[in-house]
């Protein structure tokens, strides 16, 4: 569609010349009024999406009497590190005073094999019932798909309960395996999609061949499917690095992560307030999944689309 | 594939590797998902308080619940909060996705602008969001600063709009992802439908408004149901940046069922809570449900 009107603002084609505009004077090339009311919208919402990250580092690289005197958006004066280094190595949360570094590596700790296993497991998941379907396949995986659904309140405290008598609850353990049950309904049905839309040949043959169900798993589909395992990795990375909630209930203060101890860092009732050191803090826990979101660009939006189109 | 051969003796063992592969999500859909929910909503008519107990006390928990001034403000809260996030992000998605949509340049550049802050938890957005509202020093003080002396937008700490505070800093977050689900449905518009339109001479928003609209309804029941079941689960975000204040004026469902479950160690009414959460869920979900498996059925 769009087509069509580049080429009525280009060349006159004489097709389209007498079709009448969309709306507005005939563009011309560069400056028409269309353009500048598209870019124009764009940018403004664009600067708008980015002035939260420019106000948390301008803020977290200015000195605290700088803040007071100052407004959030004016850069730093006198550009200064000090808020990022206490953020991470001395910033106090209840008794503790080691900074976010405890969290950080906290929720390392607890990201690695969460995703791992998560993964591993959603893949097989959703290998087994794309090709091996047995009897009542599809009815779990529905429950698993509506499950997704149930607000996670509803199944805190029956999982408290399940991890006390596995004798994992407050450990990270524990808390891996919360993410690995919560990470299944959408992983599943993103290799699940994936696997079925693997000609159907290449698995027949394999079976031909004397193949078994771990046989072709690791040999013809799990070659066969790394951009969707990098995909579904970006989805737990993120997923797991940003949950709060799960490690809040599952984790004890020693253990907690990241997300939970920066809350408790900037929210805590004592002390004076340091903006600057809240915001570098900010910005530690939000690094991560940015980094990821930058590096991993189309990717990233494919793991969300993956989300919304249901198999 | 191998089918099962029903009646066959050694039906349970054929495919024996699918199954034992598939035992972890058994486990989760049937012991998780399905026993964890009906056990919430039984022991929700009990009246376990620190420790679940199997003393069934009826409705008393829904009763107390509703009777609850905090319950009822977070209730109100979701309302609010649910009906504008759902209107402002579907408009506001759907616009920007169909200015992307114009064939111009730097796309991918607004794009990622657009939807990095989805990559953010809640709690880094709601720590942002109640510094840059902070009165003292945030947009407040910037505009005062500015010659406006009586300006005052200070919504972290006024009781009556402070749910809108929330929900700037959610729509920041969240219409990134609306807009891409929405430009996902604008490219698959078949671009004969365009121009067909033109030829008509149909003004291009009236194209979008009476045609691609209806055309997305698939798209838009879909990102409907993503959004409503985000806004039900709202907790992360409540607790960075307001922690439910001033008072309970900004309490969320979520947050309530945590309280009363993990700190005022009264069970049965976070059970309670919970029950009626996923009653509100199953509300937006069962129809969709319903409608989506029907019609794919009769769409063969």
């Amino acid at each position: 569609m769009a087509d069509v009107r580049t080429a009525v603002a280009g060349q006159a084609d004489p097709v389209v010349v007498g079709a009448r505009e969309p709306y507005g004077p005939r563009p011309r090339p560069v400056l028409s009024r269309r353009n500048i009311i598209v870019y124009g919208t764009l940018t403004i919402v664009a600067l708008y999406y980015l002035m939260p990250l420019y106000v948390m580092i301008v803020t977290s690289l200015k000195g605290m009497p700088e803040i007071r005197f100052g407004n959030v958006f004016a850069p730093p004066v006198e550009i200064t590190f000090e808020p990022w280094v206490k953020a991470w190595a001395t910033a106090c949360t209840g008794l503790n005073c080691d900074g976010l570094s405890r969290g950080f590596w906290n929720s390392v700790r607890i990201t690695i094999p969460s995703v791992i296993i998560s993964i591993l497991i959603a893949s097989v998941n959703g290998y087994a019932l794309a090709n091996w379907r047995f009897k009542g396949a599809n009815i779990f995986f529905t429950i698993l798909i509506v499950g997704a659904f149930i607000p996670y309140q509803v199944m805190i405290y029956p999982i408290v309960i399940i991890l006390r008598e596995m004798g994992v609850y407050g450990t990270l353990t524990g808390l891996v395996i919360v993410h690995t049950i919560f990470g299944m309904p959408i992983n599943t049905l993103l290799f699940r999609n994936y696997f079925a839309s693997v000609p159907e040949e290449l698995f027949k043959a394999a079976r031909v061949d004397g193949a078994g169900f771990w046989a072709i798993y690791f040999r013809i589909m799990l070659p066969m499917s790394l951009p969707i395992f990098v995909v579904s990795m970006i989805i737990q990375v993120t997923g797991i690095w940003n949950d709060f909630l799960f490690g809040v209930v599952y984790t004890r203060p020693e253990t907690y992560p990241m997300t939970v101890q920066l809350n408790n860092i900037v929210n805590s009732v004592q002390g004076v307030k340091e903006y600057n050191v809240n915001m570098a803090a900010t910005l530690l826990t939000g690094l991560v999944p940015l980094v990821i979101y930058f590096i991993s660009g189309k990717l990233f939006v494919r793991g969300i689309a993956a989300g919304a189109v249901k198999g | 594939m191998a089918n099962d051969a029903p009646g066959r003796p050694n039906s349970l063992f054929r495919n024996l590797n699918a199954k034992i592969a598939s035992i972890p999500m058994i486990f989760t859909a049937l012991v998780v998902f399905v026993g964890g929910t009906v056990w919430t909503v039984v022991y929700s008519f009990t009246n376990s308080r620190l420790l679940p107990r199997l003393q069934f006390v009826g409705l008393d928990q829904y009763e107390r619940l509703w009777s609850t001034p905090r319950w009822l403000a977070s209730i109100e809260n979701l309302m609010i909060y649910g009906v504008l996030s759902l209107i402002f992000s579907l408009t506001i998605g759907f616009v920007l996705a169909a200015l992307l949509d114009q064939k111009i340049r730097f796309e991918s550049v607004f794009r990622t602008i657009i939807l990095y802050p989805f990559a953010l938890s809640f709690i880094v957005t709601g720590l942002v969001w109640q510094w840059l509202l902070n009165p003292d020093f945030g947009v407040q003080h910037l505009v005062r600063s500015a010659g406006w002396e009586s300006f005052t937008f200070n919504p972290l700490y006024d009781q009556s709009i402070v749910i809108y505070g929330i929900l700037i800093a959610a729509l920041w977050q969240g219409t990134g992802l609306v807009m891409c689900l929405m430009l996902a449905g604008l490219r698959g518009i078949d671009e004969d439908i365009w121009k067909a339109a033109r030829v008509d001479g149909i003004p291009m928003w009236k194209t979008y408004l009476f045609i691609v609209i209806p055309m997305m309804r698939p798209v838009f029941v879909t990102t409907l149901v993503i959004i409503a079941s985000g806004i039900v689960r709202v907790y992360d975000l409540v607790v960075a940046q307001t922690s439910g204040g001033p008072g309970h004026a900004s309490e969320v469902p979520a947050k309530y069922v945590y309280d009363y479950m993990f700190s005022a160690q009264n069970l049965g009414q976070g059970f309670a809570a919970s029950t009626m959460m996923l009653v509100t869920v199953m509300i937006v979900v069962v129809p969709w449900a319903y409608l989506e498996f029907g019609g794919r059925n009769k769409r063969g």
